[in-house]
């Protein structure tokens, strides 16, 4: 794993859980608990954490309990604590991101021989109990080569974003997505219509209809479940980009691409290094090169040329060499919020609190 | 919606007319009518809850499942461990507060589905106050006191609307809630959102030292002592006073009470109000023990459960007790059937939905058998 894109921070010889394995190696199995906040079958958000569980499922000495629909309520303490109390979990995957605080720090003081990994990368050194991790992907760049794609497919040169929220890692994949677009077309623009909330299916069929309305040829969302955008897409006989997930299946016309995670990688990682009772970064991050994201399979439609650009592209995040962020750059207000000459490479820090749309968006953050 | 005027009427007693063995025969009958109704309120939904589980288990059945298993690791994940017990406890709290909401208007009548909103906005003006408030218990009285008045005039709202311009209070409280759902999105995301918070937006947090804590020996937090205690004292009310009888009257017959000169309008308003405050004060005391700050997830759709609970009850707030305790039971167990049956989320509410038909049926029992009886007899 890279050094470069991944903060270490590692206290003192791991949890007391993973020590408890290293003495009791391959008798009890290790029961792994998944949290999800929707259904696991959404075609987006939950569906990419059930596809990880269920890569780890398969591995040997491995039991996993999941449950989904869990509300960032006390519900999600009570679900905690009955996995630890009633199956005998000792490793959880709660993944939705509003579950870390106060639930799982919570839990985390109290359940001390518990191991918590949290999808969010909201880790402090410090602050948060030892026994919890987080992690988290930088899924924008691979809407970067998505947006290369979709700026090499469009016709109208018009672009359409569904997004739940203008908060900033969602500002950042609107972002990264139009940057890539403009990379290869630089008439391209990104239609952003906010819904408000992250699974609001009516609202988002809705926005879909209205962008495609308006002449958009590519829509991609930033939203739970993908599904009713993509499949509105299809019917309306527009091309789309995905997103969390592959959903290829719902629009086998116009699915160009997607950004999807890779989480079955992230936990194996995790598994094997707790089963090796070794002890397991607290703050985990990664993009393309580190296998935490990765880009859908190029759909029929998908031109020569554009899968030049985008392999290209791809090529580029492999290297370590691609910086998305780079001065000069201005917002869609023409002011500029990268200073020429400066780099913000993907853990600059001014990057996780992203406040604006570049130059090429259409829309607004409040 | 018919069932909510048929619920709670109580047929005002004839006044004891002077003298004479008819006026022992009427009070005799009546105090065989008052009995009879005593055993109906427990055996009528006892059977409703009984049918339900066995149409219930045919489901299960159905999709393959031992249901016999199914029930001992529902009654394993609710009632049958400390901790499967205090998990149902905690989950039955906040149902008892909104349940409130739906249950004191329906006394009157009246179908009230606002408690979602009441319960969301309480939330958020008890968050926005509890930050500018110092001492913990100051926070903590504020944050109740503002949280509760908030979610009443929320209901409230609806009230005025439905005695002074008649608009229907079902559509109205319903609409109300995507209004209150927007309006906290709109104040954590703006006015009040904390800078701190970047990718979760949320007001500022009330402080650890602020919070509300558990009840002495369990590990379920003082939100379902509030609860016990507004139901009770909502009873009371219903049962015991003056309001509650004129409440209940209005709830029986709008004409005879208009007739009897009860304050129809001011009584609307009123119960409204009241059931608001219990559905506010539930989301003071989620943000107060739970979150610490306001956000999105106060958006819990316990405002919606606590409307089941009110209708399976009844609209009796002391009968709001148990059943917040039934369905709290079947959310602790739900979670425990996804993880050892693979049954898919929905499987409790699919239980929840047949035990609220199977209730809603069972209105039409009352009052059945025995009523037929004497005449025969006679």
């Amino acid at each position: 794993m890279a050094a470069g894109a991944i903060f270490v921070a590692v206290l003192g010889g791991g949890t007391p859980g993973s020590r408890s394995h290293r003495a009791v190696a391959a008798t009890p199995p290790l029961t792994i608990g998944f949290i999800y906040v929707g259904p696991k079958s959404d075609y987006g958000y939950n569906q990419a954490h059930a596809q990880g569980a269920a890569v780890i499922a398969k591995l040997p000495g491995v039991k996993i309990r999941e449950e989904e629909m869990v509300p960032e309520t006390s519900a999600v303490q009570k679900t905690m604590e009955s996995m630890i109390n009633l199956d005998g979990a000792t490793v959880l995957f709660p993944t939705s991101f509003g579950y870390f605080d106060p639930h799982i720090l919570k839990e985390a003081a109290k359940y001390k021989n518990v191991t918590f990994l949290h999808c969010g990368g909201l880790y402090t050194e410090g602050k948060h109990p030892t026994n919890v991790g987080s992690y988290f992907g930088y899924i924008d760049e691979a809407q970067y080569v998505a947006g290369i794609v979709a700026g090499m497919s469009t016709k109208s040169n018009k672009l359409g974003f569904i997004a739940a929220k203008a908060i900033p890692q969602v500002l950042r994949n609107i972002n990264s997505y139009t940057l890539g677009a403009r990379s290869v077309n630089p008439k391209a623009t990104t239609t952003v219509i906010f819904t408000g909330d992250w699974s609001m299916p009516v609202k988002e069929a809705e926005a879909a209809n209205s962008l495609i309305d308006q002449g958009i040829d590519v829509l991609t969302m930033h939203v739970d479940s993908p599904k009713v955008i993509v499949e509105t897409a299809e019917r309306r006989g527009i091309m789309v980009t995905g997103y969390h997930a592959n959903q290829a299946a719902l629009a086998p016309k116009g699915y160009l691409t997607g950004a999807e995670w890779n989480w079955g990688k992230v936990y194996t990682d995790y598994v094997e290094m707790i089963q090796a009772g070794k002890p397991y970064p607290h703050l985990l991050r990664g993009g393309l090169k580190e296998g935490f994201v990765k880009v859908s399979p190029y759909g029929k439609m998908v031109s020569a040329a554009a899968k030049k650009k985008a392999d290209a592209a791809k090529a580029k995040f492999m290297d370590g060499k691609m910086v998305v962020y780079k001065g000069p750059l201005k917002d869609n207000t023409g002011k500029v919020v990268i200073a020429a000459g400066v780099e913000q490479k993907q853990t600059d820090i001014a990057l996780e609190k992203m406040d604006y749309l570049v130059e090429g968006v259409v829309g607004k953050t409040h | 919606m018919g069932i909510g005027v048929s619920i709670g009427v109580i047929s005002p007693v004839t006044e004891p007319s002077p003298g004479g063995a008819a006026a022992v025969v009427a009070t005799a009958e009546a105090r065989l009518a008052a009995r009879r109704r005593s055993v109906e309120a427990f055996a009528v939904p006892s059977a409703a809850i009984l049918g339900a589980l066995i149409l219930f288990g045919i489901f299960v059945a159905l999709t393959g499942r031992n249901p016999l298993a199914v029930y001992h690791e529902m009654y394993r994940g609710s009632f049958g461990t400390w901790f499967s017990f205090q998990n149902t406890l905690q989950r039955a709290a906040p149902l008892m507060l909104t349940a409130l909401a739906t249950a004191l208007p329906l006394r009157l009548g009246l179908v009230v589905l606002g408690g979602e909103g009441a319960m969301v906005l309480g939330g958020l003006a008890a968050a926005a106050v509890g930050v500018h408030l110092h001492s913990p218990m100051s926070v903590k009285v504020g944050m109740f006191v503002v949280g509760a008045l908030v979610g009443g005039a929320w209901v409230a709202g609806a009230g005025v609307l439905r005695a002074y311009r008649g608009v229907n209070e079902t559509i109205s409280t319903l609409l109300l809630n995507y209004i209150a759902i927007a309006l906290l999105n709109h104040m954590v995301e703006g006015p009040l959102r904390d800078p701190a918070s970047l990718n979760k937006p949320s007001t500022l947090p009330i402080g650890d030292d602020n919070m509300l804590g558990n009840l002495p020996g369990l590990d379920v937090h003082w939100g379902l002592a509030f609860g016990v205690a507004a139901c009770l004292l909502a009873w009371f009310l219903m049962q015991r006073t003056t309001f509650g009888f004129a409440a209940r009257m209005v709830g029986g017959n709008v004409r005879a009470a208009l007739l009897n000169g009860l304050p129809v309008r001011r009584l609307i308003v009123v119960a409204t109000f009241l059931g608001g405050l219990g559905a506010g004060l539930a989301g003071a005391v989620e943000v107060a023990a739970i979150h610490g700050t306001a956000n999105a997830s106060l958006v819990t759709g316990y405002g919606y459960t606590g409307v089941l609970v009110a209708f399976i009850a009844r609209g009796n707030p002391l009968g709001v007790v148990p059943v917040a305790l039934l369905l709290g039971g079947i959310g602790a167990s739900g979670g425990l059937l996804q993880r050892v049956f693979d049954l898919p989320d929905a499987t409790v509410n699919v239980l929840q939905g047949i035990i609220f038909l199977s209730i809603l049926f069972s209105d039409s029992l009352y009052g059945r058998r025995w009523a037929r009886k004497p005449a025969v007899a006679a």
